[in-house]
């Protein structure tokens, strides 16, 4: 695992390793702020349905207005998958550290907390917190133990490398050499043709002197090393 | 074994898999009885194979789908289950005595930061009123007296149900908001708490002592009594709770602060349920009771009384015949 990475390693019950991708500092505040776009509007929509009823109509809106600044994201949380709907939008959600869907006490302490991380203005604090750990997280997340992952990662999914027929291998390769062979492979068809060429070249040995069929001879070991026939 | 083989060899349970996953991910979803209980099994398998899939270095795209699968299920196998009501029942029966309990150290700080300097602030401005001007300025005593002055039109006057309601609201957003800062500013150290106690205290103390020399002390006696008990006593706890964060950052004992700060935000959620609770409580009492100026003044301190040998009663005593 490159040493520099939005990577987080959580070991399961079950004793294997899963990577999840921490969300940052610029993504979770595009959440945040539609998720205030959504607040206003919900409260709005309060004040034009109740504030007809005048007193009674004013108490209901501080009651839900209360509810709406406290709870939003709790409620959010808890019932839909840990994310409200800025967090949906941009495709993150929250979980426990390790890695189990956000509960009502986590969600809890997190939500409540956001008042001292907001402060002296504007999540000054929590900024300064998110940036000082590896794993972006603010006051509230540290206290609670949740941490904020992408749901889909949303790197380009990586294709299965197009199918050829396999070449043997000329020349004893580590393993490591062996991978990379299978990362380009897998690579060079979101690749440029030219840099593909111009990246296949570089091991000629393997590639042979026929230059054009770089890219191809490299694909063909490729196949060969994961067994396809 | 090479790639190609083992795909071939687990593709169905990971299709499997992923076929259960898209059915749980929906709303509500359920999976039929068989497929719940193999689930276990189906999960645990992939899991194996991602382990193995790592070992062996396959292609970094199927890594990656094992992944995603093992993620998602992961999700859902150890997702908290057990019902809300049970959970409520519990908690009022003997899980929020218990924690206060539990934490009665930073509770008995909280205490005599709050009650403290709520008391003693009181007898202060008794013996000497102008000290009620430390805190607030001429305009807001004014106000204060107009609110409670026996002679004012208003008193007597029964309020409108409406208005019963739009107070219960005010209450609520307001009290509850103050509550939820003295809890969070804790995390600075316990220094925001302290604070939020401290000022709590001297503001309501100044308040009664100056009514007191007024000669109001009826009216605002026998309105503060109903919900006093239940009002204080949250604030007082959200300050524990708050003190309690405090603490373990100052003083994390064996673990590293970063451990005692997430061992102590555990501790203390039941807590943050009770005092929440009891600020709606007092803001139910504080709208509907408190404020009827019908009822004989007796029968209000009566109750008040009442109300607060209850609550001294249930966090000293209830739950305690359970053993874990």
């Amino acid at each position: 695992m490159p040493l520099l990475d939005t990577y987080y390693a959580m070991e399961t019950p079950e004793g294997i390793e899963l990577e999840l991708r921490v969300a940052g500092v610029m993504v979770r505040s595009a959440a945040w702020v539609i998720d205030l776009v959504m607040r206003l509007l919900l409260y709005f929509i309060c004040i034009y349905a109740f504030s007809w009823l005048h007193n009674v109509g004013w108490g209901i809106i501080s009651i839900l207005v209360f509810m709406l600044e406290w709870f939003y994201p709790v409620l959010f949380e808890v019932y839909f998958h840990g994310a409200s709907i800025g967090k949906r939008t941009m495709k993150i959600k929250v979980v426990h550290d390790n890695g189990t869907p956000v509960g009502w006490s986590a969600s809890l302490i997190r939500n409540l907390l956001r008042a001292v991380d907001f402060l002296p203005f504007f999540y000054g604090l929590g900024l300064i917190s998110m940036l000082s750990n590896r794993q972006f997280k603010r006051l509230g997340d540290l206290s609670a133990g949740t941490i904020v992952i992408y749901h889909n990662p949303e790197h380009e999914e990586l294709a299965e490398f197009p199918t050829t027929e396999s070449a043997p291998m000329n020349l004893p390769l580590t393993l490591q050499e062996q991978k990379a062979i299978i990362n380009f492979a897998q690579r060079a068809p979101n690749l440029a043709t030219e840099r593909a060429q111009e990246l296949a070249e570089i091991v000629s040995p393997l590639t042979g002197v026929d230059k054009s069929n770089a890219v191809m001879q490299l694909y063909r070991l490729a196949n060969g090393l994961i067994g396809r026939q | 074994m090479k790639q190609q083989q083992f795909e071939q060899l687990h593709c169905e349970q990971w299709a499997l898999l992923s076929h259960d996953l898209e059915k749980l991910a929906k709303y509500k979803a359920q999976l039929d009885a068989h497929a719940v209980v193999n689930f276990p099994q189906l999960y645990r398998q992939v899991c194996q194979h991602l382990a193995i899939a790592r070992d062996r270095h396959y292609t970094p795209a199927l890594i990656e789908r094992l992944n995603r699968l093992v993620l998602d299920g992961h999700q859902y196998l150890y997702v908290n289950r057990s019902p809300l009501l049970t959970r409520i029942v519990e908690f009022i029966a003997y899980g929020f005595p218990r924690a206060v309990r539990a934490n009665w150290g930073v509770v008995l700080i909280s205490t005599l930061c709050f009650f403290g300097s709520l008391i003693g602030m009181t007898f202060l401005v008794y013996l000497y009123d102008d000290n009620a001007y430390y805190l607030l300025t001429q305009g807001q005593l004014r106000q204060v007296e107009a609110m409670y002055k026996p002679t004012a039109s208003h008193w007597g006057q029964p309020r409108e149900a409406d208005s019963d309601l739009y107070m219960f609201g005010f209450y609520i957003r307001h009290n509850i908001s103050i509550g939820f800062q003295t809890f969070a500013s804790g995390l600075f150290f316990a220094v925001g708490s302290i604070f939020y106690l401290l000022f709590n205290g001297l503001y309501i103390g100044s308040i009664a002592g100056h009514l007191i020399n007024k000669g109001y002390n009826e009216p605002f006696f026998s309105f503060v009594a109903g919900h006093s008990a239940f009002e204080l006593t949250a604030i007082m706890l959200a300050g524990a709770a708050g003190l309690k964060l405090g603490f373990a950052l100052l003083a994390p004992k064996r673990d590293s602060r970063l451990q005692a700060l997430q061992h102590a935000a555990q501790s203390i959620v039941p807590l943050i349920y009770g005092f929440f609770t009891l600020f709606l409580l007092a803001a139910f009492i504080e709208a509907y009771w408190s404020s009827n100026a019908l009822l004989n003044p007796d029968f209000k301190y009566g109750v008040g009384i009442t109300l607060w040998i209850i609550t001294l009663l249930y966090l000293s005593f209830a739950g305690r015949t359970y053993a874990d």
